[in-house]
């Protein structure tokens, strides 16, 4: 991921008085040009293709990887909750299939 | 337990130590430099994480999500600062579309709703109002939430999604009383320049009730630790509410709404709330609780200089130090135990910074007997809150402020 990160002004060196005190000196904003990275991990193995397809628009595959063993009716609310609360576009005909591929990588035994 | 408590003039780490005087550290084991993994010890994992540092104006976090992004402080650099640098001050987004590109001189905060007049304030606007500091902790709601046992789904945060900094910026009580809130104001809701990826999806949103939002001490901030705020935790501008959990300072914040209603946006009613009990805490599966928006942080502390199953000399002198800070409250006391919360002793605090701000302490001790043990170290808040010997649950894992414990092994 190329990044280009434009050079950050450090601020004028602040008086750091006492708590909730007032502060005087002089004080410049510079803006900011960031790239942010996008995380380009997919999702592997057998079944694999729905989590692909449904998951990645709003997060990284890192989230899901970094879980710790859920059973499967929390993984089908974790689901369930993404397309309900947060509005992901899941096709429901792909739902079961997210769920048994979360199970099968990420599931309790 | 009488202790010569150090001099309120200790300014760095550094001199506190030196302050402190004989204490040797005993470790055999030090962290290893430019570790390019970290193993957490969530109980049943995973436990592994990368430490990045392709984020702009950041420098080496633990990565827990790269988009948005979740990234979090090391347990060593609370060891070395008590104000955390800006470019390992962890970082929580929601959602992905967060602007790369932020033009000071295009930017504006717009104040509206139920007030007498709505204003539109640059940047240069609000830097000519009354400048103000507070140090504050900003820690997430679900900071240590991998933690939780039994697990439950969510950002597997070790303890390091929090950092402590001198905030500057300006009142928000002189911002709304310049728009002049109107009679019958219930809350002050804001928002900030990220949007939701998806159509439809509930933009980030968060409220405060009024006189909470007047109280003098919630500020919005552009600068933290004397720098303009990194991207990445809010620039330009932040909002800082002092001894709340983080979900309420919002990040580039672009929006104040004055409502003469309670706010049910999502993030209020839905998300970020806590079980109506003492440390928000059920029974793993109970249902039928009361849920209330999550709030006032409560005390914590943790042993920054010692880590899981470190290795310590038999009756050598040791030294245990770390940071505390009292929730929306100052440190009373810090208290230190080596025998695995059967006795304890008062830790010598360092310089208070202010009632919000994380505060240094540390002891030296031996442990006269080989084999395992556990330290610990509890928080007393200036309320008189203490931290719990037993851990709390609930299904979101927030709220965290159990009494940590530090496995260790003496030879």
């Amino acid at each position: 991921m190329l990044r280009e990160v434009l050079p950050i002004a450090l601020i004028t060196v602040l008086t750091l008085a006492p708590h909730c005190s007032q502060a005087d000196d002089k004080l410049v904003l510079k803006s900011v040009n960031v790239d942010l990275p996008v995380g380009d991990r997919m999702f592997d193995g057998p079944g694999s293709d729905a989590a692909n397809n449904n998951c990645l628009a709003c997060h990284s595959a890192d989230m899901v990887l970094n879980q710790p063993a859920l059973s499967r009716t929390q993984w089908r609310t974790e689901v369930e909750k993404m397309r309900t609360a947060y509005k992901a576009p899941i096709d429901p005909k792909d739902e079961d299939a997210i769920v048994n591929y979360l199970v099968s990588v990420k599931g309790t035994k | 337990m009488d202790r010569q408590f150090p001099s309120r003039a200790l300014s760095s780490r550094r001199r506190f130590l030196k302050t402190a005087g004989a204490s040797t550290l005993a470790l055999l084991s030090a962290p290893a430099l430019a570790e390019t993994v970290v193993n957490l010890p969530l109980p049943g994992g995973p436990d592994e994480r990368p430490i990045t540092t392709t984020f702009p104006q950041k420098g080496p976090l633990i990565l827990q999500r790269t988009r948005p992004p979740l990234l979090e402080t090391p347990l060593e650099v609370f060891d070395q600062f008590v104000f955390t640098p800006n470019d390992q001050f962890y970082v929580r987004w929601h959602w992905a579309d967060i602007p790369g590109a932020v033009d000071v001189s295009t930017f504006r905060l717009t104040v509206h709703g139920n007030v007498d007049r709505s204003l539109t304030l640059s940047i240069d606007d609000l830097l000519a109002l009354p400048r103000v500091e507070l140090a504050a902790v900003n820690q997430c709601s679900g900071n240590s939430r991998g933690y939780f046992q039994p697990r439950v789904p969510g950002a597997q945060w070790s303890n390091g999604a929090m950092g402590n900094a001198r905030w500057t910026g300006v009142r928000l009580k002189d911002v709304l009383d310049r728009a002049g809130v109107k009679a019958g104001s219930i809350q002050v809701r804001f928002k900030g320049l990220d949007e939701p990826v998806v159509p439809d999806a509930p933009k980030l949103m968060k409220s405060l009730a009024i006189d909470h939002a007047r109280d003098g001490e919630v500020m919005l901030a552009y600068a933290m630790n004397g720098e303009q705020l990194p991207l990445l935790n809010g620039f330009p501008l932040r909002l800082i509410v002092p001894g709340w959990y983080s979900t309420y300072w919002v990040k580039m914040l672009n929006d104040i709404e004055v409502l003469d209603r309670p706010d049910t946006n999502f993030w209020m009613a839905t998300a970020y709330t806590i079980p109506d009990t003492p440390h928000a805490n059920v029974e793993p599966g109970q249902t039928g609780f009361k849920s209330v928006p999550i709030n006032r942080m409560v005390p914590r502390s943790l042993i920054t200089n010692i880590k899981q199953s470190d290795t310590l000399h038999a009756g050598a002198p040791s030294l245990a130090r770390g940071i505390a800070f009292g929730g929306d409250a100052g440190v009373a006391r810090v208290d230190f135990s080596s025998d695995g919360g059967k006795t304890w002793e008062q830790t010598q605090l360092g310089k208070d910074e202010g009632k919000y701000s994380f505060r240094q302490w540390q002891i030296s001790f031996a442990v006269p007997l080989k084999g395992s043990r556990a330290l610990m170290v509890r928080c007393t808040s200036s309320s008189g809150e203490t931290q719990p010997a037993t851990p709390n649950w609930n299904p979101a894992g927030f709220m965290r402020n159990v009494i940590e414990q530090t496995p260790i092994v003496v030879v």
